[in-house]
C-alpha cells in the first residue's frame, strides 16, 4: 500500500454543544454571518416592546377610552358595570358590578391571545426575545430545546379557538366603525377623521384576521380533494393572497390599532378636536 | 469588467481539527462562488474536497455556508460580494464534516427512511389515475425540492441540539409527511396510518417554532413554513388538540356506520 | 498489500441515475439482492437535469397518437439507424412505464380530465411528453429514488434491516468489472469518502453510468459524465457502437463563461420561442432539410397558427430534431449572424406575457435570472450548442440489455448504444431509461438467480488496486518503491497535474471532434489523444485518499481518454453526415452507411494502456451489418419516405 494515502486517525476534541459538537467542523466561531443579521430581530423586539409599554398603560388606565361617537378598540366590547356610558355601543354589562380593574383586561385576552398564538407573532418573539433562534445559522444561547413539545408552548395549538374569539371580535370593531358614522350627539350621516382612521384600522384588523393560518385551513386547507369543493377551494386560494402578506398585515394592524386606541385618547382626554369632514 | 483578486478564507480539515486557510485568487465577470473554489483545486489546492454536480442549482450537492449563511455554491454570484470583502466558505454546521467543504448528510437519509412510502389507492391501476391540477399543485411545489438539506443545515433545532436529531426529521422530511398527506390518491389513511398525527407523534413536528429559517435558506423558493409545515401543524391539531373536530369525526363516523 | 472487503450481492448496478435505480427497482423486485453503486449522493444524478418530458405515446393530449406514431418519429429523428428492435420496445413500453410511476408516487402535470398532461417537443408528431413544469428528471428521480426507499422500508419489516436486499453505496466509484473467466463476477470500487477499497462479488452486473459529456469543453453534462461504464465495459471485452454520435444540444447557455453550455430546455421552443439571428430573423426556416420539407411550417404564419390548432397546421422549424437546428445556429454564427456572446437569441419575451412565462418555465426563468441576471420575459436569451448526450453506447441485446460478448454484462440508459441510431429525440432519453432500465434489471436478476456464483480472483483484486492508486506514486520522488510500473511512468518526464490535463482533453474534443468534423483535424485529435495518454500516466495527486478531487479527475482521465478515441476514431471512420455526426468534408448523409455499425473494441484486452501509438491506438474498429428492419415495421412508413433512407437493395428484397 503507497504510504501517506491512509485517513488520518481522529484525534478527541473537547466536546462541545450545537455547532461546536464533536463531529462537526472545528470553526470557533458561533457563526460567520458578516451581514446585520442582528438588526431584524431588534427592530422585532423593540417593535413588540413598543407596542406592550404602550398598550399596559392603556389598558389599566381605565380611562379616556371613549369620545363619542369613538370608542377605543382596547375596550370594545366594553364587558362591565364600570363602562363609560355609550349609547347602542359595544356596552354589555356581562360582568355585572364586581369587576373593578380596567374593562379592557377583561377583552384585550382574546385579540392578545389570537396574536400571542399567532404563527408569525411566534416567530417574531421566538427570534426577537427568545433568541431562538436569533437569526438563520446564528446559533442560539440556549442549552436546551423542546419547541413547542410541551407545557406550556404546546399551547400554541390553540391558536384557532383564538381566531374564533377574534372573528367574533373583528365584528364588534366593524360595529364601532359603523357607529363611528354619527357625529358626537349620536346623529347619523357624519364622518370625522376618527371615522377615516377606523375605517382603516378595521380594514386592517379583517385582513391579518383573515390571513391567518387558522383561517386558510380552516376554510379549504383541509381538504385533500379541492376539486370537489370549488367554493372552499376558491376560499382558500383568497386566504392564500392574503397570507402571503400576514407579517406585514400583523405589523400594519397592530400599529392602526394602537393608532385608532391613541386617537381616541386624544380626543377623550381634550388634548385634540375630532375634525369633522361633513 | 474585469477580473481582479478575491480574498478567500475556506476551511479546511476533517473529523480530527481544522482552519479557515486564506487564499487569493482570481474572480472573472459572471462567476460564482462555485468557480474560485474549482479554480483553488486546479491552481493552488489540488485535493480541497467539495461535493458538487449539476452546477446550475438543480441537484443539490454543493450546498456550503458563505460568510455565515447556508446556500448553494453554484448559485452564490460573486457580484454580490464587493471586491474588498473576505468571502468566508464553510461546511455546513448541522452535520459531521468529512472533509475541508464535505460533510456527511447521513442524517437526512436515515431519516427519510422514516416516513411512510406513497400508498397507492386500491382497485386503481396504472393509467387510471386521474387527479386535477389544483389538486396536485400543493404536492408539486414540495416535489421541487432538489434536497440540498440547507433547510436541515440552518434549522436550530438540531442544529444547534444534536440531541434533538433522533426526534426531529428537519423540515425537508415534515414536508415530505406534507406532500404526501396532500397527495390526492394517497390511502395511507385506509392502512391506519395517520401521517398528520405520526408527524407529531413520530416526526417531532412539535419541535418546529416557525421561525422560518428553512424557507429563507431555501433555494427553489419552496415556502416551507407557510405551505407546508403550519398546514400540517393544523392538521395535527385537528388530529390531537381540537376536542370540536374530534367531536364532529366522531358524530360523521357514527352516522355513516 | 492490505485485504480488500468484499461483499456478495446478486445484482450490482453501477451508476443511480434513472435507469440504474429503475434497473435496481426491477432486480430486487424480481428477488435479486441488488447493490447500486453512484458517484455522488443518492438522488443528484444527472437525471435531474432532464427537464423537458418523459416521451410516451400515451394519446392523451391527442388519441391519434400510438406506440407507431413514436416508433416512426425515433427512427426519422436516428436517421434509420435506430437499432430498430429497441425503439419498438421503447414505444410499446413507454407509456406502462410513466403510469406505474403514479403508482409509486409521481405527481405529473395533469390535463383538463385529469390525466398526465402531454407537451410538444422536437421530432414529436403529438404532444407526447409526460412532464412535470420543466423538472422532470427530478420528479423521476425523486419517485425512483423513493420508490427504493419503499422497497427497502419492505425489507426492514421483513428482515429488520432496510439495507438486507437493497443497498445505495454513495459517493463510490467503479474502477473495473471483475471477470471469472468470460464471465462478469463483481466490481472493483472505492469510497470516495475514505478512498477505502472494496470488491462487491455478482454474476451480473448492470452498467447505467450515463454519458461522456465531460470529455468536452462546452457540455450541458455533469463532472460524473466521464465515459466511466463506456470505459468499463470496453475494459471488460464489450463493444462500443456507433460512437461518432455525440448530439450536441441546440441551445445552451453561452454567458457568462463560467455556465456555458448549461441547459436551455428544449420546452422553450416546445412552448412557443422562437430562434433568431442578429439580424431579427426567424432563421429556422431556411434550414428545414429535404427529408423533412413537408412536415414542417414555410411561413411564420402558419408556423404560429400551429401552437392552437396543430391539426391543420404544420410546426414550426424551431421543432425539428436537435441535431438539425444545432447546426443551423452553428452555421448563423459562423456567417457572422450570430449574439453579441458568440450564439444566437432565443426569444419567449415577446411571444407570451411574462406570467406564462413564469409558470411553464420556472427553473429557466430562475437559471438566468440567478446566473446571468438576465430576466427572460423581459429579454431574449443567448443560445448556442452544447455537448448533450452520447446516441453510441455498449452495444446490447435489444430484448435483454445484455452487453454483447460479456455474459452477466448488462447496459442501460445513456451508456447503452443503438436505441436512438444517429440521433436522439428529446424526451426519449427518460423513457429510454425506464423501459431499458427495467428490462436490464429484470435479466440480470434472472441470469443472477439462474446460474453458479463465479469467483473473484484475488489477483484480479491486486491488480486493480494497484492500478488505481498509480497516481499517488506518480508524486513520489525515484526509488520511493512503487513498484517497477510507477517508475517506468515517471521516465517520460515530469508529474503532470490532472486538472490541466483535462481541459486540455476537453479542448481537444472540442475544437477538433466537434460538432462539424473534418478528417485532418480528427487524425490531429487522434495523435494529441495519444500525447495525453502518455501524460495522463504521469498524473500526480498531491494528499492523501479521503474524498482527494485530484485523484479522483485522474483515475477518471483513463476513462475519457478511452472514449474519446473512440468517438474520434469511429467519427473518423464514417465518411458520411448523419444525426449526430457532421463531416465538412462529406456533408450528405450516404445511403449506403444506412446499415452499417461500427464497433469499437480494445486492441488489447490484456492490458491496453501502454498503447502510446497514435496511428495503432487502444481502440480498434470492426464494421457491422444491421439486422434488415422487420417488414411489418418497415410497413409503418410511406415508400416514399424510405427511399430517402435506405440503399435501393434493402428497399426492394
Amino acid at each position: 500500500m503507497a504510504t501517506g494515502t491512509e485517513p488520518a486517525p481522529a484525534d478527541a476534541r473537547p466536546p462541545g454543544a450545537g455547532v461546536h459538537s464533536p463531529a462537526r467542523a472545528a470553526i470557533a466561531a458561533p457563526h460567520l454571518r458578516t451581514d446585520r443579521w442582528w438588526l431584524a430581530p431588534a427592530l422585532t423586539a423593540a417593535g413588540l416592546l413598543a407596542f406592550i409599554a404602550y398598550s399596559t398603560w392603556r389598558a389599566f388606565a381605565g380611562a379616556d377610552y371613549y369620545a363619542a361617537p369613538y370608542v377605543s378598540p382596547f375596550y370594545s366590547p366594553c364587558l362591565a358595570e364600570n363602562c363609560a356610558p355609550m349609547r347602542s355601543g359595544p356596552n354589555w354589562e356581562l360582568f355585572g358590578g364586581w369587576w373593578g380593574l380596567s374593562p379592557a383586561l377583561l377583552i384585550l385576552i382574546f385579540p392578545l391571545g389570537f396574536r400571542l398564538t399567532c404563527y408569525y407573532y411566534r416567530k417574531a418573539y421566538y427570534r426577537g426575545f427568545w433568541a431562538s433562534p436569533p437569526a438563520c445559522a446564528v446559533a442560539e444561547p440556549h442549552k436546551r430545546y423542546t419547541g413547542e413539545t410541551r407545557f406550556p408552548l404546546i399551547l400554541q395549538n390553540v391558536h384557532r379557538y383564538f381566531f374564533y374569539a377574534a372573528l367574533l371580535v373583528a365584528g364588534v370593531l366593524t360595529y364601532d366603525t359603523v357607529l363611528a358614522f354619527r357625529d358626537e350627539h349620536y346623529a347619523w350621516g357624519h364622518m370625522g377623521l376618527g371615522t377615516l382612521v377606523f375605517l382603516v384600522n378595521i380594514a386592517l384588523i379583517w385582513a391579518y384576521t383573515l390571513s391567518c393560518h387558522s383561517c386558510r385551513h380552516i376554510v379549504g386547507g383541509k381538504l385533500k380533494h379541492f376539486s370537489r369543493h370549488p367554493v372552499r377551494y376558491r376560499l382558500w386560494q383568497w386566504a392564500g393572497k392574503l397570507n402571503a402578506r400576514h407579517m406585514q398585515l400583523a405589523w400594519a394592524s397592530l400599529v392602526s390599532v394602537a393608532l385608532a386606541d391613541f386617537y381616541v385618547y386624544l380626543v377623550a382626554s381634550g388634548a385634540f378636536d375630532d375634525p369633522t369632514l361633513f | 469588467m474585469s477580473g481582479y483578486e478575491a480574498r478567500f478564507r475556506v476551511w479546511r480539515g476533517d473529523q480530527g481539527g481544522g482552519a479557515l486557510e486564506d487564499f487569493a485568487v482570481e474572480v472573472n465577470e459572471g462567476e460564482v462562488v462555485l468557480d474560485i473554489i474549482h479554480r483553488l483545486q486546479a491552481t493552488q489546492a489540488p485535493d480541497l474536497a467539495v461535493r458538487w454536480n449539476c452546477k446550475a442549482g438543480k441537484c443539490g450537492s454543493c450546498s456550503a455556508e458563505i460568510n455565515g449563511r447556508p446556500r448553494l455554491m453554484c448559485m452564490t454570484r460573486m457580484s454580490v460580494f464587493t471586491r474588498e470583502e473576505t468571502v468566508t466558505v464553510t461546511p455546513l454546521r448541522a452535520f459531521p464534516v468529512v472533509r475541508d467543504l464535505v460533510t456527511d448528510v447521513g442524517f437526512n437519509y436515515a431519516k427519510a427512511r422514516e416516513v411512510p412510502a406513497f400508498v397507492p389507492p386500491a382497485g386503481v391501476g396504472p393509467g387510471e389515475y386521474r387527479m386535477t391540477q389544483e389538486d396536485v399543485d400543493r404536492s408539486q411545489e414540495f416535489r421541487k425540492c432538489i434536497e440540498c438539506f440547507l433547510c436541515q443545515d440552518t434549522c436550530h433545532v438540531v442544529r444547534d441540539h444534536e440531541e434533538n436529531k433522533p426526534a426531529f426529521a428537519g423540515p425537508r422530511f415534515l414536508m415530505r409527511v406534507a406532500e404526501l398527506d396532500m397527495h390526492p390518491l394517497d390511502a395511507a389513511a385506509g392502512t391506519g396510518l395517520d401521517r398528520a398525527r405520526a408527524a407529531q407523534d413520530e416526526h417531532g413536528l412539535g419541535y418546529c417554532n416557525i421561525t422560518k429559517c428553512c424557507t429563507e435558506v431555501c433555494p427553489e423558493g419552496i415556502r416551507i413554513t407557510d405551505n407546508a409545515l403550519i398546514p400540517l401543524k393544523e392538521r395535527a391539531v385537528d388530529r390531537k388538540y381540537d376536542p370540536l373536530v374530534w367531536l364532529g369525526s366522531k358524530i360523521r363516523r357514527r352516522r355513516e356506520s | 498489500m492490505s485485504v480488500v472487503e468484499r461483499q456478495e450481492w446478486d445484482v450490482v448496478v453501477v451508476g443511480a441515475g434513472g435507469a440504474g435505480l429503475r434497473a435496481a427497482i426491477e432486480a430486487r423486485e424480481r428477488g435479486a439482492r441488488t447493490a447500486v453503486i453512484c458517484k455522488s449522493l443518492f438522488g443528484k444524478a444527472h437525471t435531474v437535469m432532464a427537464e423537458g418530458g418523459i416521451a410516451a405515446a400515451m394519446g392523451n393530449a391527442n388519441e391519434r397518437d400510438d406506440w407507431t406514431v413514436h416508433f416512426r418519429d425515433t427512427l426519422r429523428g436516428g436517421k434509420f439507424l435506430n437499432q430498430w428492435r429497441m425503439a419498438e420496445l421503447h414505444a410499446k413500453e413507454a407509456p406502462d412505464r410513466v403510469w406505474e410511476l403514479e403508482t409509486w408516487g409521481a405527481l405529473f402535470d395533469r390535463t383538463k380530465d385529469g390525466r398526465i398532461s402531454q407537451r410538444n417537443f422536437g421530432g414529436h408528431e403529438y404532444p407526447r411528453l409526460a412532464h412535470v413544469g420543466d423538472r422532470t428528471g427530478l420528479e423521476l428521480i425523486r419517485t425512483l429514488q423513493q420508490r427504493i426507499v419503499a422497497l427497502q422500508q419492505e425489507d426492514h419489516r421483513r428482515t429488520g434491516a432496510y439495507e438486507s436486499r437493497l443497498k445505495v453505496f454513495q459517493e463510490c466509484t467503479v474502477t473495473r468489472v471483475l471477470k471469472d473467466g468470460s464471465r462478469v463476477c463483481g466490481v472493483f470500487a472505492y469510497e470516495r469518502e475514505s478512498g477505502r477499497f472494496f470488491v462487491l462479488e455478482a454474476p451480473a452486473v448492470v452498467i447505467a453510468t450515463g454519458g461522456i459529456g465531460k470529455s468536452f469543453k462546452v457540455t450541458s453534462n455533469s463532472w460524473e459524465y466521464t465515459g466511466d461504464g463506456h470505459a468499463l465495459a470496453l475494459l471488460a471485452g464489450a463493444p462500443l457502437l456507433n460512437m461518432e454520435f455525440v448530439q450536441f444540444h441546440p441551445t445552451g447557455m453561452v454567458w457568462p463563461p463560467s455556465v456555458k453550455g448549461i441547459l436551455v430546455t428544449e420546452s422553450v421552443r416546445g412552448d412557443g420561442g422562437v430562434l433568431r439571428n442578429s439580424d431579427g430573423e426567424r432563421f429556422m426556416f431556411d434550414y428545414v432539410p429535404d427529408v423533412f420539407k413537408e412536415k414542417y411550417a414555410e411561413s411564420e404564419a402558419e408556423a404560429d397558427r400551429w401552437y392552437d390548432d396543430p391539426d391543420r397546421n404544420r410546426r414550426p422549424p424551431e421543432l425539428l430534431p436537435r441535431d438539425e437546428v444545432a447546426r443551423a445556429i452553428n452555421s448563423e454564427v459562423k456567417a457572422g449572424r450570430g449574439s453579441p456572446h458568440g450564439g444566437v437569441f432565443l426569444d419567449v419575451s415577446t411571444r407570451m406575457p411574462a406570467e406564462t412565462v413564469k409558470r411553464r418555465l420556472p427553473s429557466m426563468y430562475h437559471q438566468f435570472k440567478e446566473l446571468a441576471d438576465v430576466d427572460i420575459t423581459a429579454e431574449a436569451m443567448e443560445v448556442g450548442p452544447t455537448c448533450h448526450y452520447v446516441m453510441g453506447g455498449v452495444a446490447v441485446d435489444s430484448d435483454t440489455a445484455a452487453a454483447r460478448g460479456v455474459p452477466g454484462l448488462y447496459a442501460a440508459g445513456e451508456v447503452a448504444g443503438g436505441m436512438h441510431g444517429s440521433n436522439r429525440l428529446g424526451g426519449n432519453s427518460l423513457s429510454d431509461l425506464l423501459v431499458f432500465g427495467r428490462r436490464a434489471g429484470w435479466h440480470a436478476a434472472e441470469y443472477a438467480l439462474g446460474g453458479e456464483r463465479p469467483r473473484v480472483a484475488e489477483e484480479d483484486v491486486g491488480s486493480a488496486a494497484a492500478e488505481a492508486l498509480r497516481p499517488f506514486s506518480a508524486e513520489a520522488g525515484a526509488g520511493a518503491g512503487a513498484g517497477a510500473a510507477g517508475a517506468a511512468d515517471r521516465a517520460g518526464g515530469p508529474p503532470e497535474n490532472p486538472y490541466a490535463l483535462h481541459q486540455e482533453l476537453q479542448q481537444t474534443m472540442n475544437d477538433l471532434v466537434g460538432i462539424i468534423r473534418r478528417e485532418a483535424e480528427m487524425e490531429q485529435a487522434l495523435e494529441k489523444l495519444a500525447e495525453l495518454r502518455v501524460r495522463a500516466r504521469r498524473a500526480g495527486v498531491e494528499g492523501h485518499r479521503q474524498f482527494n478531487p485530484g485523484w479522483h479527475l485522474a483515475l477518471d482521465l483513463r476513462n475519457m481518454l478511452l472514449v474519446s478515441e473512440c468517438v474520434a476514431r469511429a467519427a473518423l471512420e464514417r465518411t458520411e453526415s448523419r444525426g449526430g455526426h457532421t463531416r465538412e468534408d462529406h456533408a450528405a448523409m450516404d445511403r449506403r452507411w444506412r446499415n452499417v455499425n461500427l464497433l469499437c473494441r480494445l486492441t488489447d484486452p490484456t492490458d491496453g494502456l501502454a498503447a502510446t501509438d497514435p496511428v495503432r491506438g487502444q481502440i480498434t474498429l470492426d464494421r457491422e451489418t444491421t439486422d434488415p428492419v422487420r417488414p411489418d415495421l418497415l410497413a409503418l412508413f410511406e415508400q416514399e419516405e424510405l427511399a430517402k433512407y435506405l440503399a435501393d437493395e434493402e428497399l426492394y428484397r
